[in-house]
């Protein structure tokens, strides 16, 4: 039987990965270690030209399924691990069937929570962790996608300037549905707060929980967080007449918790005289695309607010209110952003992402010019970053691979910034 | 007592025309493994997921224990869902990875150890309790996970498609662990599957849905000897029962040189009906292989050798009639199968047919 294989055209070096032989038996000078729980399903990792690729071994209708649904949350733009290919067809030399492969592409500078602490697992690290997951299972549920089996393990982190962005690695048992109901919302919650107050327990089992967090409370306290977030996002509102205002808050609201309203419902009761108004369709990543419109950059959403402001403080030192907006914030790249990046070595790069930095170098900064009782300025700023901070990190875009996958036209990377020509600003 | 009733249970998804689960009646008895089985799309996840809480039921009602819980959230229930998926925390031993969810909860201690100490004996496990997960083998991890659900106590164990993950190996193993577990454990468990002989295999009594309707809740013996109409008669067991449509004359059904002679009571019963066709549907095995002139000719295509049994799988050729040229499955004799190509002739066992009305697909009276 000939191998098939279902796949979006990718790295063609994918085909001479030893597909006739069973995974667990692939030699191992063609994996990469990285840190996984143990799961019924043999699963490895693998890095081809620089990225990093995880396969996993399930049956075909498994296998199947479960790229189908990575494609429709891509669609989505809920944040995820990108679906490769499925592999199925396989036969040793000798013509033993061999169990259907599953391909998946990590992203860029995504970490596994277990590289997110070195020593221990302390109560801040663990805040930001749940507050990333808490909105991740938010978009997911907006999209209809219902997880099944959402923790820790199953998911990976990118930093967003000083939080962090969770993106999800395991769709095998989601599902997706035009609407979820409550019931499988709140299933899908619970069972999240019993995986991470599990995982919580297990790291405090293995010595690697800071004394002060304690994993039950902590781990359950994912609930409340998704509770109180999707009830701000989706939640009801009323209004009576002259309260219009109200609702431009609650839009203003949500759009600094990250989210775009693209479609309300509104009902008029009492003749007219009350509102009732709900959100139907919410767009998370509201400031990465604000920011994506004015300079063209491409980062996620926390780092876009950062950016954002930066820019606005920007325009209120240059007083020049009223220039256009755009032209001001691409001055701003010129002068402000790309000369931080491109200040970055080389052999540095590996460390962090270029929107990253920028946000440590301004906290850098900052603390540098608490100490010394006036602003510092943003070149002191830099080269103390690089030299006493960037330089001790370790490498987190070696852990993971590539460069994002998103085909918007904004540039993201350091390469795009060392080119001497700047891409056009997105109109 | 934990039974589990659906009355009138219905759900139809917004938008939809068709209920996905149309006005379901099923009483689960206490203790019951009870199966839920039928081609994709019929219902049978709906109907669990229903009972589950995770689906919205619209019409009708489902009680556990004599509770209505038809609005109640999952976590009010006291079920428990055996899970696809489950990771096994490695720094914990195989007691604290079964009863970490009873520690979340709040169960005090030796409560705790007593629970899981009675699941580890249930599963075998209870020399491994102080090991960690590394350390066991991939059956035992899947014994692990089960007991997670196990010391929960529930009223009712859900499980949809729990197997569908497994390669077939671990499947067959899988299935007789959880069947033996149940019988030992007795606790109401409803299981999904769209593999009739699993169903076949594991339920106490299975439930056969199609379109969201309930078409046979009966013992595997009951529902394999009396399937109560044409579409569970083909689709309980394996190889698939024969089923063709045949004219009614003289007391016999016939089409072509194939003759099989019907009994009064289905005489009676067809002529209340007024038709003059008939289904039949005979089990391979109730297929004889015979000379020339007392049966009627196949021609043989293939022929599935499993060592205890064999099947013909042929065409009937020369019979003549509307079925000239259809498919056939025959047991055959193991030790001296027919060779492909060959031709034989094949009778009916006297009184092994099975009769539906072609125009209802009712089981009739043989």
């Amino acid at each position: 039987m000939a191998l098939q294989i279902t796949a979006i055209p990718d790295d063609p070096a994918l085909l001479d990965l030893p597909w006739s032989t069973p995974l667990e038996d692939w030699p191992a000078d063609q994996l990469v270690a990285l840190p996984r729980g143990i799961s019924r399903h043999v699963v490895r990792f693998v890095r081809i030209s620089g990225q990093v690729y995880a396969v996993k071994e399930v049956p075909h209708r498994i296998a199947q399924r479960e790229f189908e649904l990575l494609r429709r949350l891509e669609r989505r733009d809920v944040p995820a691990v990108d679906a490769v290919g499925v592999i199925t067809g396989r036969e040793t030399p000798t013509g033993e069937p061999v169990e259907t492969a599953l391909i998946t592409r990590h992203l860029q500078f995504s970490l596994p929570y277990r590289a997110l602490f070195s020593q221990t697992l302390r109560p801040d690290t663990a805040n930001r962790l749940l507050d990333a997951l808490a909105v991740l299972i938010v978009r997911l549920h907006l999209a209809g996608f219902a997880w099944g089996d959402c923790s820790l393990s199953n998911t990976l982190f990118r930093r967003d300037a000083g939080a962090f962005a969770a993106y999800l690695v395991d769709a095998e048992t989601g599902e997706m549905h035009p609407q979820l109901s409550e019931g499988q919302r709140r299933y899908d919650v619970d069972l999240a707060g019993q995986n991470i107050a599990g995982e919580l327990m297990d790291l405090q089992s293995g010595g690697l929980l800071d004394e002060s967090v304690d994993p039950i409370d902590t781990g359950l306290d994912i609930i409340d967080r998704y509770t109180g977030l999707w009830d701000e996002i989706t939640g009801q509102s009323v209004f009576g007449a002259g309260e219009r205002y109200r609702f431009e808050q609650r839009l203003r609201r949500l759009n600094e918790l990250g989210f775009d309203v693209a479609e309300v419902q509104m009902t008029a009761e009492d003749g007219g005289s009350r509102v009732v108004v709900t959100p139907k369709v919410v767009d998370a990543g509201h400031h990465t695309r604000r920011l994506l419109r004015l300079t063209g950059l491409d980062v996620q959403e926390n780092q876009a607010r950062r950016l954002l402001n930066a820019i606005d403080t920007y325009r209120a030192v240059l007083g020049a209110p009223e220039e256009d907006e755009e032209i001001v914030a691409h001055r701003w790249v010129n002068e402000v952003f790309q000369p931080v990046v491109r200040a970055v070595p080389r052999e540095l790069r590996r460390k962090l992402e270029p929107a990253e930095v920028f946000h440590e170098v301004a906290e850098h900064r900052w603390y540098l010019s608490e100490a010394a009782g006036r602003d510092i300025g943003l070149d002191t700023a830099v080269r103390s970053y690089i030299d006493n901070v960037l330089a001790h990190k370790p490498d987190e875009k070696a852990v993971l691979g590539r460069r994002i996958g998103r085909p918007s036209s904004g540039y993201t990377s350091y390469d795009d910034f060392d080119t001497a020509e700047l891409p056009p600003i997105i109109g | 007592m934990a039974e589990v009733v659906y009355e009138k249970a219905t759900r139809v998804y917004p938008g939809s025309e068709r209920p996905a689960v149309d006005a379901l009646d099923l009483d689960v008895k206490d203790g019951e493994f009870l199966v839920l089985v039928g081609p994709s799309g019929c219902g049978k996840s709906t109907s669990l997921r229903m009972l589950a809480g995770l689906e919205d039921v619209n019409a009708g009602t489902i009680r556990i224990g004599g509770r209505d819980v038809t609005h109640l959230p999952p976590k009010d229930r006291d079920i428990a869902m055996v899970f696809q998926n489950y990771a096994l925390y490695p720094h914990m031993n195989v007691a604290e990875n079964m009863g970490f969810a009873l520690k979340i909860a709040g169960v005090p201690k030796d409560e705790r150890m007593r629970r899981v100490r009675e699941a580890a004996k249930l599963l075998d496990l209870e020399q491994f309790l102080e090991r960690k997960p590394k350390a066991l083998s991939g059956g035992q991890r899947q014994r692990v996970a089960m007991g997670r659900a196990i010391v929960r106590e529930p009223q009712v164990f859900l499980m949809d498609e729990p197997l569908s993950n497994l390669d077939a190996k671990l499947r067959v193993q899988t299935r007789t662990q959880i069947a033996s577990l149940q019988r030992r454990l007795g606790v109401t468990t409803v299981y999904v599957t769209h593999d009739q002989v699993e169903a076949m295999t594991m339920g106490d009594r299975v439930a056969v849905l199609k379109d969201g309707l309930l078409q046979q809740v009966d013992t595997p013996r009951e529902m394999y000897e009396r399937p109560n109409n044409v579409f569970v008669a083909g689709f309980i067991g394996s190889p698939a029962m024969n089923i063709e449509e045949f004219q009614v004359a003289d007391g016999h059904a016939s089409v072509g040189t194939l003759d099989v002679p019907l009994s009064r009571p289905t005489l009676e019963a067809l002529a209340k009906e007024g038709s003059d066709t008939v289904t039949l549907g005979f089990r391979p095995e109730s297929l004889d292989v015979v000379s020339e002139g007392e049966g009627f000719p196949v021609i043989v295509n293939v022929v599935e050798e499993l060592g205890s049994d064999a099947f013909l799988y042929g065409t009937l050729e020369g019979t003549g009639g509307a079925l000239e040229g259809h498919q056939i499955i025959a047991r055959a004799d193991p030790r001296r199968p027919p060779m492909k190509g060959e031709l034989v002739y094949l009778q009916v066992r006297e009184g092994e047919q099975h009769v539906f009305s072609s125009r209802t697909g009712e089981r009739l009276p043989s």
